[in-house]
C-alpha cells in the first residue's frame, strides 16, 4: 500500500497553522482580507486594536530571529494581547522531552497562543498535540514558515493586484530553505506559477512533484513576475558539505543583479540577506526591490493569523478590529 | 553450536486439525500432529478441520537487537526472546551493537550464559567484524566462532572501508561464518533521515538515497566474488539494491539477502505524519522500492525475511523526528503485518511467506531448518487466520513499544509456539 495504515492526526481545521498544507484556498483568501481591513485600520493615528484584549500569546523562539520574533510580538500588541517571549540560546539541540516539559509548563499559564521557532522538524506539531493552545509555526527547521508565505502572497497582491496566474521565480538555496517549502505550496494554492532557479546541489531531488519547474538556469527568471530571492543559508552549511564551489561563484553564475532582471520585475527576499552574494545591494535598494513591503505586510499577516486563530475567522467578530 | 538457551526436557502435545504447511516438505493439507518429550511423533490426517487453524514450520529471526548488554531499559534476553515466542519464532539471532559491542570472548561468553539463564527460545549472537565497530581492526573471529558466534557483523554501521571487508571475507574461511553487511556509503547518506525524494523535498528532512545502498552492495559483491566467499547483505531497502543481488546471484556470487516486514509494507509516504516509529534505518523507500522488495522476496533474490527488531526508550522515540534513534520493533508484529499487508491483499502466497520466515535465514545462517516431519525435533507455530487484534502498548512482551503498527488492527495472530521441542508460547 502507499498510504499509511495508520490513520491521519486529528488535526481541526484551522485550530493552528503549522504548515501551509493546513490551509486551502478560502483559508488564504480569508487571511488576506483579513490582513487588508488591518492594514487599513492601522492608517489611524491611535494604532492599537481591542480585539485580543485579555488573550496570552507566548512566543517560544529556540532559534535567534529578529525580524520573525518582533513581527508576531508587535502584532499581539496591536491586537491588545498580553505577550511573553520565552528564548532558547539555540546553542544546545533540544530534546524532545525538554521541549514536551517545556510546552506543558507552558500550558499551565493557559496561552491562548503558542508561537513556536524550532531547529526541528515537526516540533511545531509536537507542542500542539501536549497543549490546548493555538499553535503557529514560526519556523520548523527546513520545514515550514506558513506566515512567511502567507505575508509574500499580500505584499505580490498588494504589489501587483493578483496573484492568479503570476509567475513567480525562487531562486537560490531550495534545499535547505523552509521560506521555499512554504512559498510554493502557498503559491500552488492561488492558482500561481512557480520557477525554481536553483544550482542543482542545492534542489531538492523531487520537488517537482509539489507543482513547480525546476531549472539551473539563470535565465530561467526572464519570464517572472517576481524574482524572489533566497538567502544563502551559509550558517546551513557544514564544513565540507560542499554544496557549491564558493560564494563567489555563486554570486556570479546566480546572483541577482540589475543586468539579469528585465523591466517590470519585482524582486523579493525573505531576509536577512547576505548582500553582494544572493542579491547586489544596488538590487535590494532600487525601486523594484519589495523587501522593505514585506516587513511590513508582516506586522499586518501576523495580526490577522492570531486574530482569525482566535475568532475562528468568523465575520461577526470583525467590529472587534475597529480602533480602542 | 552456536544456539543458547536453558533447554530443557521435551514437551508433549497434539495439535489437532490445523492445515499443516511445510514448504521444505511440500506439505498442505489438514493433519494431526502428535509431539512427545519434543519430538514429532506423529502426523496424521485430520479427523475434523479447524477453521482458520494454520500449524508451520516456527519462524527463524537472523536480525534482532536484544539490547543487552547496556540498554536493559529497552530489552533483555528475556523480554526479546519472550517477544519472539510470541512472534512465533522458535531461534533468534541477536547484534553486536550494544554498549559494550560484542566484540570480545569475555562479553560474547556473558551473552551465552546469560541466554543458557534466560532465554525462552534458542538464541544465538553474532559478533562484530571490527573492533569496537570502528572499522578499523578486525575483531578475533577464530575465537568468537570458536566460543559460538553466530555470524559477523558491524549492524548499526557500515564497514567503510573495502579493505576490511576484504580482509574480514578471507577470515571468514578460517570461522565458518557468514559475514552480515549493513550497507550504507556515509557520504551518499550523510546526515539522512528519510528516503531521499518528492517527501523529503516536501517535508524538509535531509535524503538518504537509495543509491547509499546499492553502491555498497555491488562492492561487496564484488570483493565476494573476488575472495569467492559468501556475504549476506542485511536489510534491503531499494529497488537498485535488489537488483544488485539478482546480479551478481546471476554471476555466480554467493550473496544472500534480507528485506524487514515493514520495508515490504510500507513506504515514505508514512513519514509525512512525522511519527517517529516511520523513522528506520535505511528507510522507508518509495512505492517502486517496496515493490521491487515484494518481487525479490518472491523470485527468492531475498531469501529470508528479517525483523531488525530494534527497541528504543519511549522518552528518546518520542522527540522530533530528526533528534529521534532509528529503528522499530517487530518480533511480535512480523507474521501479523505481512499475512494483513501482504497475504490478505494478494501480493505474497501464504505458503511462501512461511517459507521466508523460517527455512529461508535457517538455511543462510546454517541454523537447524524447522521440518514438520516425524522424527524432528518440534519446532512449530499454530497461527490462527482469522484471528482479528489491535496492536496496542500493553499487548507487548517486548520492553519496548516503538511499533510502527500501534493502533492497526491485524489478522492473523500466533497462537501457539513450539521451540526446540518446547511449547515457549501459549495465547
Amino acid at each position: 500500500m502507499t498510504e499509511t495504515p495508520v490513520a491521519e492526526p486529528a488535526v481541526a481545521p484551522r485550530r493552528h497553522l503549522l504548515s501551509i498544507s493546513d490551509l486551502d484556498r478560502d483559508d488564504v483568501e480569508r487571511l488576506l482580507t483579513t490582513a487588508t481591513t488591518i492594514a487599513r485600520s492601522l492608517d489611524r493615528e491611535v494604532k492599537k486594536l481591542p480585539a485580543l484584549r485579555g488573550r496570552l500569546v507566548i512566543n517560544l523562539f529556540y532559534e535567534s530571529s529578529t525580524r520573525t520574533l518582533s513581527s508576531f510580538d508587535l502584532a499581539a500588541k496591536r491586537l491588545s494581547a498580553d505577550t511573553m517571549a520565552l528564548r532558547s540560546s539555540g546553542s544546545s539541540v533540544d530534546k524532545g522531552e525538554s521541549l514536551r516539559d517545556t510546552a506543558q509548563t507552558l500550558a499551565a499559564y493557559d496561552p491562548d497562543v503558542i508561537v513556536i521557532r524550532h531547529p526541528q522538524i515537526g516540533a511545531p506539531q509536537r507542542v500542539a498535540e501536549v497543549t490546548e493552545a493555538h499553535v503557529v509555526n514560526a519556523g520548523d527547521g527546513k520545514h515550514q514558515h506558513p506566515t512567511q508565505a502567507l505575508l509574500d502572497l499580500y505584499t505580490m497582491r498588494e504589489a501587483l493586484g493578483r496573484l492568479d496566474g503570476l509567475h513567480v521565480a525562487i531562486v537560490g538555496d531550495v534545499l535547505h530553505s523552509r521560506v521555499a517549502r512554504s512559498l510554493i505550496g502557498a503559491l500552488a494554492l492561488v492558482g500561481a506559477r512557480t520557477t525554481l532557479v536553483s544550482p542543482p546541489t542545492l534542489v531538492p531531488r523531487g520537488i517537482a512533484q509539489l507543482g513547480c519547474e525546476v531549472t539551473s538556469e539563470i535565465s530561467g527568471i526572464q519570464s517572472a513576475d517576481v524574482v524572489y530571492v533566497l538567502r544563502m543559508q551559509q550558517e546551513r552549511m557544514r564544513a565540507g558539505a560542499a554544496y557549491i564551489p564558493s560564494l563567489r561563484e555563486y554570486a556570479a553564475e546566480w546572483g541577482i543583479t540589475a543586468a539579469r532582471l528585465r523591466p517590470g520585475q519585482l524582486v523579493m527576499h525573505p531576509g536577512p540577506m547576505n548582500r553582494g552574494v544572493e542579491i547586489d545591494p544596488r538590487v535590494a535598494d532600487s525601486d523594484v526591490s519589495l523587501i522593505t513591503e514585506q516587513v511590513r505586510s508582516g506586522l499586518v499577516v501576523r495580526m490577522a493569523v492570531l486574530y482569525d486563530l482566535l475568532t475562528g475567522g468568523r465575520a461577526e467578530a470583525r467590529p472587534a478590529l475597529e480602533v480602542a | 553450536m552456536t544456539l543458547f538457551w536453558p533447554g530443557g526436557k521435551g514437551d508433549s502435545l497434539t495439535i489437532e486439525g490445523a492445515r499443516v504447511i511445510d514448504p521444505t516438505q511440500g506439505v498442505d493439507g489438514p493433519f494431526d500432529v502428535t509431539v512427545e518429550k519434543g519430538v514429532i511423533t506423529a502426523i496424521e490426517p485430520a479427523g475434523n478441520v479447524a477453521r482458520g487453524l494454520v500449524l508451520a514450520p516456527a519462524f527463524v529471526d537472523p536480525h534482532v537487537h536484544l539490547r543487552v548488554p547496556g540498554r536493559e531499559d529497552e530489552e533483555t534476553i528475556a523480554s526479546g526472546t519472550a517477544a519472539a515466542a510470541a512472534g512465533g519464532y522458535c531461534a533468534i539471532l541477536a547484534m553486536p551493537n550494544s554498549e559494550p559491542v560484542v566484540d570480545s570472548a569475555a562479553v560474547l561468553g556473558a551473552l551465552i550464559e546469560q541466554a543458557r539463564e534466560e532465554a525462552t527460545i534458542p538464541t544465538g549472537f553474532m559478533a562484530s567484524i571490527s573492533q569496537g565497530m570502528r572499522g578499523q581492526e578486525l575483531t578475533e573471529m577464530a575465537e568468537l566462532a570458536r566460543l559460538g558466534a553466530a555470524a559477523f557483523t558491524d549492524d548499526g554501521r557500515p564497514v567503510v572501508s573495502a579493505g576490511l571487508v576484504q580482509r574480514a571475507l578471507q577470515y571468514s574461511g578460517v570461522t565458518g561464518r557468514l559475514l552480515s553487511l549493513h550497507e550504507e556509503e556515509p557520504t551518499l547518506s550523510r546526515d539522512g533521515q528519510m528516503n531521499e525524494g518528492p517527501v523529503s523535498a516536501e517535508l524538509g528532512l535531509a535524503g538518504w538515497p537509495s543509491v547509499a545502498e546499492s553502491v555498497m552492495i555491488e562492492r561487496d559483491c564484488s570483493l565476494a566474488a573476488y575472495e569467492q566467499r559468501s556475504l549476506h547483505i542485511m536489510h534491503l531497502s531499494g529497488r537498485e539494491s535488489v537488483a544488485a543481488v539478482r546480479a551478481a546471484q546471476g554471476r555466480g556470487v554467493a550473496v544472500s539477502a534480507e528485506v524487514s516486514p515493514h520495508h515490504l509494507c510500507l513506504t515514505d509516504h508514512s513519514v509525512r505524519t512525522l511519527d517517529t516509529n516511520f523513522k528506520m534505518n535505511p528507510p522507508l523507500r518509495a512505492e517502486e522500492d517496496r515493490l521491487a522488495l515484494v518481487e525479490g522476496l518472491r523470485d527468492g533474490t531475498i531469501a529470508c525475511v528479517a525483523t531488525d527488531h530494534a527497541p528504543h526508550a519511549r522518552h528518546e522515540k518520542d522527540a522530533p523526528f530528526e533528534e529521534a534513534p532509528f529503528g522499530v520493533t517487530g518480533l511480535e508484529t512480523a507474521f501479523a503485518a505481512l499475512y494483513t499487508f501482504l497475504v490478505d491483499r494478494g501480493e505474497l502466497d501464504l505458503g511462501l511467506v512461511l517459507e521466508r520466515m523460517s527455512t529461508g535465514p535457517a538455511r543462510i545462517f546454517g541454523l537447524p531448518v524447522p521440518r514438520i516431519a516425524v522424527g524432528e525435533r518440534a519446532n512449530l507455530v499454530l497461527l490462527d487466520l482469522d484471528a482479528r487484534w489491535k496492536v496496542t502498548e500493553d499487548g507487548f512482551r517486548s520492553k519496548s513499544v516503538n511499533s510502527w503498527l500501534l493502533g492497526e488492527t491485524l489478522r492473523g495472530a500466533v497462537v501457539k509456539t513450539v521451540a526446540d521441542g518446547r511449547l515457549v508460547y501459549a495465547a
